[in-house]
């Protein structure tokens, strides 16, 4: 479904991505771990057209994606979840939701997905006229991912859902993320929790100053000794 | 005595606001000041002036469309002097505005002549007068069209997809063109409509005072930036309160202390509020964006 094929990214003369090769298949949740810097959410900002790579073709759905700016690439059906949830903090949760649904013309079925994220969020529900700036650091978390739904994407690319969040709701987060994908929604996670991300995911990629430097299945990673040592604390 | 200044002071300030927005929904969006928004507002009131006098355009037809006219300059203006610095320091673009504004005042300039023009009236010189209160109709009619901008502006803000896609741009532009949202677009649209405003009260201050000139966008330039900084800068209600305040304190202070002293009360203002209340009446603590 993505195929991302060597990509280099640069911010100014630093070089933040260095050949990076990955690809997610339809239906799968795949994991990028690695620790501060390594270069996951350039990872994600150069797919979502945020940034422009130097080198290297990104693919989605057979089509060449690479250089597209981000509100084409939204239509195409890649949804971003911005590391530190970036909602619109003076606009009401429903602003926010109504955000998400931007590119959509088809009022009907907007109006249906709105229905669907109040039954995946019901947190969020009954809350709609209240600023979004006002709302938890977990609430906030889950109405970024309300938003991104709402563009009914096939893709979902989530940069760092547990950043900041108590154990506790982490733990529903990543169930959220599992319902989510197994409603048929592709997704491509982010995380420094390596350990939760390992589990939850069925393929993982390792990444370290920009580079790639181990991939495999997820359960192979969480027994992966490098793995344990660097990134589950062990 | 009082509640005449005061009406007066509102008039005046309905003005400023109109002029402020421009310089706040652009702030707002691309953290820049426009300097060239007192020229924009000038050509507004040129082109109001030269389709009334030379080509006999009815009033009202004439008012859109001076503000369509600098509703593209202003955009011209943004994709010309703006948009290739989009990436570069905030210096650079403000380098740029004060070269646009020098410009614009000078191709006026130009074309115009230095003389002044006369921009009569349309309306019949009729004066409403009670114990409290002395009001024209002209009066009336600039107070009428002022809010009656600002009611629609801020309708359109709040309820209409392009509107709620300015305010998202304006919090956090990169998620918003996540969100599906062309910020160039947007950008446009905003140049567009705050110059449309500022080109409104042009042509007003214009019929209001009966001459325009090629320089009349400066002093009204530098006070609409006072009213959006008074107000909060980024803020469309700041703006607005701004704006009306900025005109209250600027006649109280010709009335009650010296009419010589109606700008220094201006200017006074703007530092009080840089000191004291940076963030401005409307405004929360600054924000960096991260």
């Amino acid at each position: 479904m993505l195929t991302v094929e060597g990509i280099s990214t640069y911010y100014g003369n630093i070089q933040a991505l260095k050949e990076i090769n990955l690809k997610v298949e339809e239906g799968e949740i795949v994991t990028l771990i690695g620790s501060n810097g390594a270069g996951k959410t350039t990872t994600l900002l150069t797919i979502s057209g945020l940034l422009k790579p130097a080198r290297g073709r990104v693919t989605f759905c057979s089509r060449d994606i690479t250089g597209v700016p981000p509100h084409n690439i939204v239509k195409m059906g890649i949804s971003h979840v911005p590391e530190g949830r970036r909602i619109f903090p003076q606009m009401t949760l429903m602003e926010n939701l109504e955000m998400g649904a931007f590119s959509r013309t088809d009022k009907r079925e907007i109006k249906n997905d709105l229905e669907k994220v109040f039954h995946i969020f019901p947190q969020l529900k009954g809350r709609e006229k209240q600023l979004a700036g006002t709302l938890s650091g977990g609430e906030q978390q889950m109405l970024a991912m309300g938003r991104a739904l709402m563009s009914r994407p096939r893709l979902l690319l989530l940069d760092e859902p547990s950043m900041g969040l108590a154990p506790m709701i982490v733990k529903e987060i990543f169930q959220i993320i599992e319902e989510i994908n197994s409603q048929g929604t592709t997704i491509l996670l982010v995380e420094q929790n390596a350990q939760m991300a390992l589990k939850t995911a069925q393929k993982g990629y390792v990444l370290e100053t920009g580079r790639i430097v181990m991939q495999d299945n997820a359960s192979s990673l969480l027994e992966n000794d490098d793995v344990r040592k660097s990134y589950l604390g062990e | 005595m009082f509640v005449q200044q005061l009406v007066n002071g509102i008039i005046l300030g309905s003005i400023y606001s109109l002029i402020a927005l421009g310089y706040t929904m652009v702030y707002g969006i691309i953290m820049l000041i426009n300097f060239a928004h007192g020229e924009i507002y000038m050509f507004g009131a040129f082109a109001g002036m030269i389709l009334v006098v030379f080509y006999d355009v009815p009033f009202f037809l004439a008012f859109l469309l001076a503000m369509a006219f600098a509703g593209l300059v202003g955009l011209t203006l943004e994709y010309l002097a703006y948009r290739p610095l989009r990436r570069s320091t905030r210096l650079a673009a403000l380098i740029s505005a004060i070269g646009a504004s020098i410009f614009l005042q000078n191709l006026a300039l130009l074309i115009m002549g230095a003389r002044p023009y006369t921009f009569p009236s349309p309306f019949t010189p009729r004066v409403y007068q009670s114990t409290l209160l002395t009001i024209s109709k002209l009066e009336i009619i600039i107070l009428a069209i002022s809010f009656l901008l600002m009611i629609g502006l801020t309708f359109f803000i709040q309820k209409t997809k392009i509107g709620k896609a300015m305010r998202a741009a304006a919090q956090d532009i990169d998620t918003a063109s996540l969100m599906g949202v062309n910020v160039n677009q947007i950008i446009s649209i905003t140049f567009l409509i705050g110059s449309a405003l500022g080109a409104a009260a042009g042509v007003m201050v214009g019929i209001y005072f009966r001459t325009v000139t090629p320089t009349m966008g400066l002093m009204p330039g530098l006070k609409g930036f006072v009213a959006a900084v008074l107000g909060g800068i980024g803020r469309i209600p700041g703006a607005m309160l701004g704006g009306l305040l900025l005109g209250i304190a600027e006649v109280m202070a010709a009335a009650y202390i010296s009419s010589q002293y109606r700008d220094a009360a201006a200017f006074a203002i703007l530092i009080l509020v840089l000191l004291f209340k940076p963030a401005g009446l409307v405004g929360s603590a600054i924000q960096e964006k991260v």
